[in-house]
């Protein structure tokens, strides 16, 4: 194939092709950024909380005139009197509701030396199984590691932590046995987590999303009203369109939170709604991009198949195959899409950088540009294919007739 | 001349309907992306209090000791700090605003009791933020001192607990009290909700009770900003070392609030001085000011205003490329056109009237695209779902917009096509 009449062609069209180069450059740049803008939210959704999603469910009762250890004991017998449940425990807070136990930690009793804001995760008997935690270090809490709470957290606890808050206290040294503080509370870290998500977003971004804090709590007038169910395999949607009616029943005088109470499934996708919402619209504006790209190859390539056909008519009649005619506007368009997808790499560039400081975006990895370029040259040779077979099926005799 | 331009155009569009369909199509996909995501933006960008807001202000002091170094003031203040401002009646109307969880029941209607969201605040917010009455009235300061047992209720709840009739003077139950209702407000939706210090998208509170009275029936179930001790008993933040209230003022003119603004930093000082701060900072804000800092509108909603635009911008591109095509096209016609004594200047004219059209086509298009557009935004999971709407400025927008920038497309094609020789496009002829 001659590249040289094609470009001398398209010198003729300098501005159009021009304006078709720019649009794919625009569309290059968007496609690149928005996909990687999708990849980051798909990827922010891909938080491992650490627990048993599919058999877990949070129950939470608001009652203020409750007494705390008799609502704790008939919800608790009563729930876990109900077919199909596996367990149930008093906890202050599940991954992905609403946070409870938030709160600044300290490196050393007086208050100096700060470690970051945590989640405290206050948990009675029975939670850390049924949460389905899995240690990296240290064991089991055991029956007299729940200690009463004393106003917000236990006054001096043994706490599990995650290796995500681990590895950032103590970088590089052993945690076990190490020593925090939090305010006048002192914890001592008895036991390692793989994973555990903190409730809520990290505040400091998602390095900070799994500093949470196991802390073995005795239920009581501070910890109430919120609970873990526990289902056995496959029975949790059972479960929990039974247990409205039975906790009317059990404490008629509690009002059942409906928002908070669902699955930790449910509640992850209330979490996640807006950042799906997010990459459904991203997925939207690609498509139409992609479209208004295409209808202006096809435009513009019809266009220039319909101001061509004697010129067509020549080339057939003096021994252009079908094929060549075909291979000529296929190559016009990669050129043409080509020199978009050089000036698009700049742009998905710049854009790119506009988008790091107006939204904190990390930069654009380098292998989303080939993957714009694949789709743009695909999405040229698709649109362009139209127009170039009924430029090839120009017949020669074009050639013969005065247009 | 505009009307015969008209003529040219309509047959010029009807010759080659695909290629109109095609620009038409593409300004109709970009002005529908660009004018759903800027309506949203529109709307949550917007002035919540239109006629006063420049004269509410955000006064802020930095209570917690242990952030002597703070480079931006607490947004909310401690129940001492807050209560010494406000008392002290500088500003021409001042009020305090906490929220707080309770449970409401109304005795005499069947309804089992809801859980909400309780606006605990003083006399000044009504006539200050132009709350609108259906029934009654807010309450006045004495009420304030007294602590009375009174509540002012939404339109909402009106029609939920009492079915819409003036329900003044009838009981509510908030938690374990009683309270009398005295006013019930005309449906009201303040965007952003400006008097929250985060500035949410959320509907006002259903039931508001005055500063006093919401924290003696409610006490033990206040929520603080932040702490910097352990407060001793949860919930119950008076005197407890934790920011939690906000204080709103309203100043009149400027004078009077540069006024304030050295009131508020004397006071900072003086706490300071005493030993209860550790930091003087401070600052005023106007609310408007203040949304702008707290940023209100969601980075979200502002990214898909930027993709919205970018992708107008190709559909710009590629209504130019095609635009060109179809002028270049027609360099014969133009060519007698010229032979026969129109000027440059009317041909230019006369491509940009065909372009304009085209603008006004893809703009009905655009429209109709983004009413589709909001009608999806509404569906979403959001705050402010039930707010998003076409105003009329919006629709205005997307017409202007469709033509300007099919208009802006048209300039470049128009000026090359008027440049046609005669005398070459009449020998090919």
């Amino acid at each position: 194939m001659q590249i040289r009449p094609i470009l001398s062609a398209l010198r003729h069209h300098r501005l159009a092709t021009l304006l078709i180069a720019l649009e794919i450059a625009m569309a290059c740049a968007v496609l690149c950024n928005a996909c990687f803008l999708i990849a980051s939210r798909v990827s922010a959704m891909e938080i491992h909380s650490g627990v048993d999603e599919a058999a877990l469910a949070q129950i939470k009762l608001d009652c203020d005139d409750c007494n705390a250890n008799d609502l704790n004991a008939r919800v608790l017998s009563g729930l876990g009197n109900l077919p199909g449940v596996q367990s149930v425990s008093v906890i202050n807070a599940v991954p992905f509701g609403d946070h409870a136990g938030t709160a600044g930690i300290t490196l050393d009793p007086a208050g100096q030396h700060s470690g970051g804001v945590v989640d405290f995760y206050t948990a009675g008997p029975g939670s850390f199984e049924a949460l389905g935690l899995r240690l990296l270090a240290g064991p089991l809490p055991r029956q007299d590691d729940f200690r009463p709470i004393d106003n917000f957290l236990p006054a001096d606890a043994p706490v599990w932590v995650t290796s995500a808050l681990a590895e950032h206290l103590w970088p590089d040294a052993n945690p076990m046995g190490r020593e925090f503080w939090m305010d006048k509370f002192h914890f001592r870290v008895a036991g390692v987590l793989e994973h555990f998500a903190r409730p809520g977003g990290g505040e400091g971004g998602p390095l900070t999303r799994e500093w949470s804090v196991y802390v073995p709590t005795q239920p009581g007038a501070q910890l109430f009203g919120n609970y873990l169910l526990r289902a056995k395999p496959g029975q949790l949607q059972q479960v929990l369109r039974a247990a409205p009616a039975a906790l009317a029943k059990m404490a008629p005088d509690a009002v059942l939170d409906k928002a908070a109470s669902r699955s930790i499934g449910e509640l992850r996708d209330g979490y996640f709604q807006a950042d799906r919402a997010m990459a459904g619209i991203l997925i939207g504006v690609i498509a139409a991009l992609l479209l208004v790209t295409a209808l202006g190859i096809v435009g513009l390539a019809s266009f220039w198949v319909q101001q061509r056909r004697r010129q067509i008519g020549i080339r057939r009649a003096i021994g252009a195959t079908r094929g060549d005619i075909l291979r000529y506007f296929q190559t016009e368009n990669f050129l043409i899409v080509t020199i978009g997808i050089v000036l698009g790499m700049l742009l998905a560039y710049v854009l790119n950088l506009l988008l790091m400081t107006h939204y904190e975006l990390p930069r654009l990895p380098l292998f989303y540009l080939p993957i714009g370029a694949l789709v743009l040259w695909g999405l040229g040779q698709l649109a362009v294919l139209g127009p170039a077979l009924r430029a090839a099926a120009v017949p020669p005799v074009v050639a013969t007739r005065s247009v | 001349m505009f009307a015969y331009y008209l003529d040219l155009a309509l047959r010029s569009l009807k010759r080659n309907k695909v290629l109109t369909a095609l620009m038409v199509l593409a300004i109709a996909v970009g002005i529908g992306a660009s004018m759903t995501t800027l309506t949203v933006m529109h709307l949550l960008s917007g002035d919540p209090l239109p006629g006063r807001s420049a004269q509410i202000f955000f006064p802020q002091v930095s209570p917690d000791p242990t952030r002597p170094n703070a480079r931006e003031p607490s947004p909310v203040m401690d129940y001492h700090s807050a209560v010494d401002l406000w008392s002290a009646h500088r500003a021409d109307r001042q009020t305090l605003i906490v929220s707080s969880m309770i449970k409401v029941a109304a005795p005499d209607a069947a309804l089992p009791p809801l859980r909400l969201d309780m606006l605990s605040t003083t006399a000044d917010f009504f006539p200050m933020f132009m709350v609108p009455f259906r029934y009654g009235n807010g309450w006045n300061a004495g009420d304030d001192a007294a602590h009375a047992r009174v509540a002012v209720i939404s339109d909402d709840l009106n029609d939920k607990l009492f079915g819409g009739v003036d329900s003044v003077g009838r009981t509510l139950r908030l938690g374990s009290s009683d309270v009398r209702i005295v006013g019930v407000l005309k449906p009201w939706r303040p965007t952003p909700l400006f008097y929250e210090a985060w500035g949410a998208y959320t509907k006002p509170q259903d039931v508001m009770t005055p500063f006093s009275t919401g924290l003696e029936i409610n006490d033990g179930h206040f929520q603080q900003y932040n702490c910097w001790h352990i407060p001793d008993t949860p919930g119950h933040l008076q005197n407890a070392p934790c920011n939690w209230i906000a204080l709103w003022v309203q100043l009149d003119d400027a004078a009077k609030a540069g006024a304030y603004q050295r009131f508020v930093a004397d006071y900072a000082a003086q706490q300071k001085a005493i030993g209860r701060f550790t930091s003087s900072i401070t600052s005023m804000r106007s609310l408007m000011q203040w949304l702008d800092h707290i940023g209100v509108v969601p980075s979200d909603v502002r990214l898909q205003v930027w993709l919205a635009f970018a992708f107008l911008v190709i559909c710009l591109f590629n209504t130019v490329g095609l635009l060109l095509a179809k002028f270049l096209r027609r360099g014969g016609e133009l060519g007698v056109r010229r032979a026969l004594g129109a000027t440059r200047g009317a041909l230019f004219a006369q491509c940009l009237v065909e372009a304009g059209l085209i603008g006004l086509l893809g703009g009905i298009g655009g429209w109709l695209l983004t009413l589709a557009g909001l009608g999806l935004m509404r569906r979403q999971p959001t705050d402010y779902a039930d707010i998003i709407h076409l105003d009329l400025p919006m629709f205005l927008t997307t017409f202007a917009l469709a033509i300007a920038t099919s208009l802006l497309a048209g300039l470049l094609p128009a000026a090359r096509a008027s440049r046609v020789v005669p005398a070459m496009q009449l020998k090919v002829l």
